[in-house]
């Protein structure tokens, strides 16, 4: 079974947002980019779903910037055998991304598409969803477990008040939630192989999908920010404050 | 303009995810309920009596017990030829239902929106570390609503009629296999009036349970925890707060042992009122925090416990 992995370039996890000053977005300029944190623990999910024979082929794909590559070679570092970089001038939202995937997915026939369940940038949670609408397959979002048996697969699923398990025929969709797994480091000799390992360049008009933005951003800015308060100097004096704020009698 | 507002219940009642969508969807015109569910005609009933709704459909099929997306999607996607916008409460269920059937009706969602005005939806992007303003060329929205940022819509006052629907049923794509649902008896967290969260430094799951939940059970609080203690195992996934947890927006919150990474916070600086216990004090918590005490968690909140 082939497994296909979205990978998204995103700034970096570790680095704070800085919104820019004429309010058009936040910058991106000289800033660490990292591949997407829940989109490495998809291409760490199809490592070991191929680790236990499952899987056959790991294709990753990505839809962004030419600098996108790196992201993908960081994917190919990690185990994957092939990718696919999809160029697109300016970004790209989850409704144009679901129909390119969509098309890559008629092309290469995968058993399972694994993703992100969001992109830390834009926070959506919507590509898997959207991918399963177009395709007409089922979607586990949100897993915390995947086991594939036969032509169907379980997926535990984080919920709000637990954990629920579903079953999917495959082809299937799954999102990946934290507790998934805990992606691997690509060891030094795997990312210089990695660089030998194919990478197919692609345009959204290779597969003739206009992905054209929906929405358009008016303005972006800084959060409302909270004031640091008073400190006490011990528990009776927070206790006196609970009292003041009707929390306690 | 007409709303279809995804309702979340138990099938018996309607939970208060749904009654923040409510009041979302009112800024949008003319509020419809979506009942979907299996033996769910007590869940309608309550839905009919919220305040602002002015219909109450309901499907009750075997296909639609679980809220299997594959199942409920095209249903509301069906229905949507009657409506201008859907609003799901982002809860886990409507973030998984919503976008495929944004995709169904080729229509872009807003996802988690915090601020309606006029044809402008404001949401959080980066974690909450910015806020963006959009607008949508799409015929039809597809709206994720943050239950924290809306009021609840009134659970009285409302008589509306309740009309039965019927959908495509079962796609044969999904099935359920079952649940593992906490049962407890402190409030939930997303609508608890008071919050004690742990983090990390109460240093394990016994010391984490023998110094919050006694707390908690003082203050009649629900329990939470920081990423930082769910990944070490001192709490289950369900606590988490934060920005790949629940978005929490009580009138108290109480960090204990929380150094207040930018992803907790995320999920709880909309607290009216927050707490921090922290032996740092330069633990960015207290950045944040109304009220800071500065002291070893392991001393203070015994004390605190028991002189409450």
């Amino acid at each position: 079974m082939k497994v296909l992995v979205p990978v998204k370039r995103v700034l970096d996890y570790n680095v704070k947002p800085r919104v820019k000053a004429d309010g058009t977005g936040v910058d991106l300029a000289n800033v660490k980019m990292s591949m997407n944190p829940f989109d490495e623990i998809a291409v760490e999910e199809a490592i070991r779903l191929k680790e236990k024979g499952v899987a056959t082929e790991i294709v990753v794909v990505s839809i962004g910037e030419q600098k996108a590559q790196e992201t993908l070679r960081t994917a190919l570092a990690m185990g994957a055998d092939r990718a696919i970089l999809i160029t697109a001038e300016g970004p790209v939202e989850p409704l144009g991304v679901a129909k390119l995937l969509a098309k890559v997915a008629e092309e290469e026939q995968p058993g399972l598409i694994i993703l992100g369940k969001q992109a830390i940038d834009d926070d959506n949670n919507q590509t898997g969803q959207m991918l399963g609408a177009l395709l007409g397959w089922g979607q586990g979002t949100f897993a915390s477990k995947v086991e594939v048996s036969g032509d169907s697969v379980d997926v535990t699923r984080e919920v709000d008040g637990g954990l629920e398990t579903v079953k999917l025929k495959t082809p299937a969709i799954v999102t990946t939630d934290l507790r998934l797994n805990e992606p691997r480091y690509a060891s030094l000799p795997n990312i210089m192989k990695a660089k030998s390992k194919p990478l197919a360049a692609k345009t959204p008009a290779d597969y003739g999908v206009d992905v054209t933005p929906r929405l358009s951003v008016v303005k972006v800015e800084e959060p409302a920010k909270r004031t640091a308060g008073v400190k006490v100097a011990d528990v009776d004096e927070l206790v006196g404050k609970l009292k003041a704020l009707g929390v306690v009698a | 303009m007409s709303v279809l507002v995804w309702v979340e219940h138990d099938n018996a009642s309607v939970k208060d995810a749904t009654l923040a969508a409510v009041t979302a969807a009112g800024k949008l015109g003319d509020v419809v309920a979506l009942v979907a569910g299996s033996g769910a005609q007590a869940a309608a009933d309550a839905a009919a009596k919220i305040a602002g709704v002015s219909k109450v459909l309901l499907a009750d099929d075997a296909a639609y017990a679980n809220a299997l997306a594959e199942n409920v999607a095209p249903l509301i996607a069906d229905l949507m030829v009657g409506y201008d916008a859907f609003v799901a409460p982002a809860t886990t269920t409507g973030k998984n239902i919503a976008p495929r059937v944004a995709a169904l009706l080729d229509v872009m969602q807003i996802s988690e929106v915090i601020g309606i005005d006029g044809d402008q939806f404001t949401r959080p992007i980066y974690a909450g570390n910015a806020i963006a303003t959009v607008t949508s060329s799409d015929a039809k929205k597809v709206l994720t609503v943050r239950g924290t940022a809306f009021d609840k819509a009134a659970t009285e006052g409302g008589s509306a009629s309740v009309e039965t629907v019927s959908g495509t049923g079962d796609k044969g794509l999904s099935s359920f296999v079952g649940a593992e649902i906490a049962k407890s008896e402190r409030p939930e967290l997303t609508s608890a009036k008071i919050i004690v969260s742990g983090g990390r430094a109460l240093g394990s799951g016994e010391q984490f349970h023998a110094l919050i939940d006694p707390l908690a059970d003082k203050l009649g609080a629900a329990v939470g925890a920081s990423r930082a203690a769910v990944d070490a195992g001192y709490a289950p996934n369900d606590y988490q707060v934060g920005q790949t947890g629940k978005i929490v927006a009580p009138e108290v919150y109480v960090a204990v042992g929380i150094s207040g990474a930018i992803q907790h916070l995320a999920g709880m600086k909309d607290s009216k009122t927050i707490i921090a216990i922290n032996k740092d004090e330069d633990a960015p918590i207290f950045q944040v925090a109304d009220i800071g005490l500065v002291g070893d968690l392991f001393k203070v909140v015994p004390e605190l416990t028991e002189k409450l």
